[in-house]
C-alpha cells in the first residue's frame, strides 16, 4: 500500500438526534481514485466536507496530506481542489472573471487556457455563468478545483443532475486528471459511476461504512455467480449441462436456458460444449453482478429509492 | 492583496450589470432632483429657510442613496450570495472571508459615492446650486452615514433566514423610512405628525446631519446625530459580527 493522502480515524457527526457520520474509519492512497457512495442521505456529503475542512466534526481523527483540516485549513486549501456538491457563481460572473479570480487566491496556479480546452469551455470565455449548461457549470467547477494543480481533489456528487453523455464525457475527464498521478476521493450515489471509475470503493449507508473494497472484490464477495443466457434451436437435453464441471446450476425459463457459475471458465465450457454437440444457440448473453447487487445484498434495500 | 484586487473589480462590475441596483443607487436619487427641481425651481423662499428647493432638498437625497444601498442592495446581495452557495465556494478556497466582505463595502460605497457625484452634477449644472460647507467635512460625514447603515443592512443579512425575507425586511424599513425621515419629501411639507415621527427614523439624523454639513455647520453642532449614526454602526457592526453565517 502506497503513502495515505487521507486519513479518516473514529469520524463522527451528529445533527441533533441524527447520527449523520458515525464512527467511520478508512484511508485514501495517493494516486487512487476512492470512492464514496451510497443513498443520498448516507451521510457522504457530511463526511466528505469534515474532511475538507468545511465542517467540523464532534469526534475522530483527520489528516489530509498531513494537515488537521480544521486547523490548518486554509493552508491546506491551496494544495486540495474542492468541488462542492451545491454552490453557484454570481449569474452574471463571465467564465474567465471567475477563473482569473479562482487563480488569484492559491500561491500556485497552472496555465487555465489549456484547461479551459481539456474541459471544452475555450469558447464559452465570455459567457455569463448563468447561460452556462448544468455540464457547463459542472465543468467550470471542475475547472476552478483543478487550478491550483491540487494533489488531492474532492469531488462531492459530481455528474448528479447531468444527462448520460455529460456524465461519460466527465468520466473520460476524472481518468484523466488520475493520469496526472492526482488522487481523487469522491462521493455518488450512481453504482455504475462508482464501479467505472473507482479504484476503492466504501459503501455508505445510515452514517456507516458497510464495506470498503475494490469494486471487483466487492462483487466477488458477495458470491453473485455470472448467468448466461442463451435459445437453443431444437433440443437440448438439458441434463447433459451436468457434465460440464464450471457450471454449478442450470434451469430453463420458458425459451432461454440459463446457467450459473462462480468460475471463469464457466461461459467458455457452456459454448464449447454447445458447439460440439453441433447445437445452435442464439441471444446468447452473460449477467454478472454489479454494485447494486453488492448494495443491495449488503442493506437489504436497492439504492435508488 | 492581488486577490482583494481582483474581487474588488469584480464586485463592481456585478453590481453595474445588476440594472435595479444600478438605477436605484446611481439614478434615482439625480432623478427625484431633477423631477422636483423642474417642479419647484430653486427660488429662495421662506418656506425652506430662506433657499431655494433643490439647495435645500439636495443633501437629503444623499440619505436617499444611503438607505437604498445600505438597506436593499447590502442585504440582498449578501443573503443571496449565502443562500445560493456563492459563499461556500469562497470559503472552500485558501481566501480569507474578510477579502469577501471588504470587497462588497468598499463597492458599495464607491457605487454611493458615484451617486452622490451625479447628485451634485446634476444640482450644479441644472439648478445652479449653492454649496456653503467643506467638502471634506461633508464626504467624511457622509462616509460615516454610509457605513452606519451597511452595517445596518448586513444586520438584516445575517438576522434573515432566507434571501427572500432579507429582500422583504429591507424594504419594509427602507420605503416608509424614505418618505417619513425626509430623505425622499422634504421634511419641511411634511406636517408635525410625521415630524414627531422621523424623530424614532435613524434616516432622519442622517438628513438632517448631510443639510447641517451642507449650509457649513460644524459637526460639534450636530452632536446628536452623530451618535445615533455612530451608534447604529457600533450596535449592526457587533451584531453582524457575531450573527453573520457563512452558509
Amino acid at each position: 500500500m502506497s503513502e495515505a493522502v487521507v486519513e479518516v480515524k473514529n469520524l463522527c457527526k451528529s445533527y441533533g438526534k441524527i447520527k449523520a457520520v458515525d464512527d467511520i474509519s478508512f484511508e485514501v492512497s495517493k494516486g487512487e481514485i476512492f470512492g464514496l457512495v451510497g443513498p443520498n442521505g448516507a451521510g457522504k456529503t457530511t463526511a466528505i466536507e469534515c474532511i475538507e475542512g468545511l465542517r467540523k466534526s464532534d469526534s475522530g481523527n483527520l489528516k489530509v496530506l498531513g494537515l488537521n483540516p480544521l486547523k490548518n485549513g486554509r493552508r491546506l486549501r491551496h494544495y486540495i481542489g474542492i468541488q462542492l456538491q451545491q454552490s453557484e457563481l454570481p449569474a452574471r460572473l463571465k467564465v474567465w472573471e471567475a477563473i482569473d479570480l479562482f487563480s488569484s487566491f492559491y500561491q500556485k496556479n497552472i496555465e487555465s487556457t489549456s484547461l479551459l480546452n481539456d474541459l471544452g469551455l475555450e469558447d464559452k470565455k465570455g459567457s455569463y455563468f448563468d447561460k452556462l449548461s448544468g455540464g457547463q457549470k459542472q465543468r467550470l467547477f471542475i475547472a476552478l478545483a483543478l487550478l491550483n494543480d491540487p494533489d488531492l481533489i474532492f469531488l462531492d456528487e459530481l455528474t448528479t443532475g447531468l444527462d448520460p453523455q455529460a456524465r461519460r464525457a466527465t468520466w473520460d475527464l476524472i481518468t484523466g486528471i488520475r493520469e496526472k498521478g492526482k488522487t481523487i476521493f469522491l462521493t455518488t450515489h450512481y453504482m455504475e459511476e462508482a464501479e467505472r471509475l473507482c479504484d476503492r470503493v466504501a459503501i455508505m449507508d445510515h452514517g456507516k461504512i458497510m464495506a470498503l473494497d475494490t469494486p471487483q472484490n466487492l462483487i466477488r464477495n458477495i458470491s453473485k455467480e455470472t448467468r448466461l443466457i442463451f435459445n437453443v434451436i431444437g433440443n437440448l437435453q438439458l441434463d447433459t449441462l451436468k457434465n460440464i464441471e464450471s457450471i454449478s446450476k442450470y434451469e430453463k425459463s420458458g425459451d432461454k436456458i440459463i446457467v450459473y457459475g462462480h468460475d471463469k471458465r464457466m461461459v467458455k465450457d457452456t459454448v464449447n460444449f454447445l458447439v460440439n454437440n453441433n447445437i445452435d444457440f442464439h441471444d446468447l448473453k452473460t449477467e454478472q453482478a454489479t454494485l447494486e447487487d453488492v448494495f443491495l445484498t449488503l442493506t437489504g434495500k436497492e439504492i435508488r429509492n | 492583496m492581488k486577490s482583494l484586487f481582483k474581487l474588488t473589480v469584480i464586485e463592481m462590475k456585478l453590481y453595474l450589470r445588476e440594472p435595479m441596483a444600478t438605477f436605484f443607487t446611481l439614478l434615482y436619487a439625480p432623478m427625484m432632483l431633477f423631477l422636483f427641481g423642474f417642479i419647484y425651481g430653486n427660488e429662495p423662499t421662506p418656506f425652506f429657510g430662506g433657499r431655494g428647493f433643490v439647495d435645500s432638498q439636495l443633501p437629503a437625497y444623499m440619505g436617499l442613496i444611503i438607505v437604498t444601498v445600505g438597506l436593499m442592495s447590502v442585504p440582498i446581495a449578501t443573503s443571496e450570495d449565502r443562500e445560493k452557495g456563492i459563499l461556500r465556494r469562497f470559503h472552500s478556497t485558501p481566501a480569507s472571508p474578510a477579502i469577501y466582505l471588504f470587497a462588497n463595502i468598499f463597492t458599495y460605497f464607491i457605487m454611493s459615492l458615484i451617486g452622490i457625484t451625479l447628485l451634485f452634477l446634476v444640482g450644479r449644472f441644472v439648478y445652479h446650486v449653492t454649496f456653503e460647507g467643506n467638502i471634506f467635512s461633508i464626504l467624511a460625514g457622509f462616509t460615516i452615514c454610509a457605513l452606519s447603515f451597511f452595517s445596518f443592512g448586513y444586520l438584516i443579512a445575517s438576522l434573515a433566514p432566507t434571501a427572500r425575507t432579507a429582500q422583504i425586511i429591507g424594504m419594509v424599513i427602507a420605503f416608509p423610512m424614505m418618505f417619513l425621515s425626509g430623505a425622499a419629501i422634504p421634511i419641511e411639507v411634511l406636517g408635525d405628525k410625521v415630524v414627531n415621527i422621523s424623530k424614532y427614523l435613524p434616516l432622519t439624523y442622517v438628513v438632517t446631519f448631510m443639510k447641517g454639513l451642507w449650509v457649513g455647520h460644524s459637526w460639534v453642532e450636530h452632536w446628536l446625530e452623530i451618535s445615533v449614526i455612530l451608534g447604529l454602526l457600533v450596535v449592526g457592526a457587533a451584531i453582524s459580527v457575531k450573527t453573520f453565517r457563512w452558509e
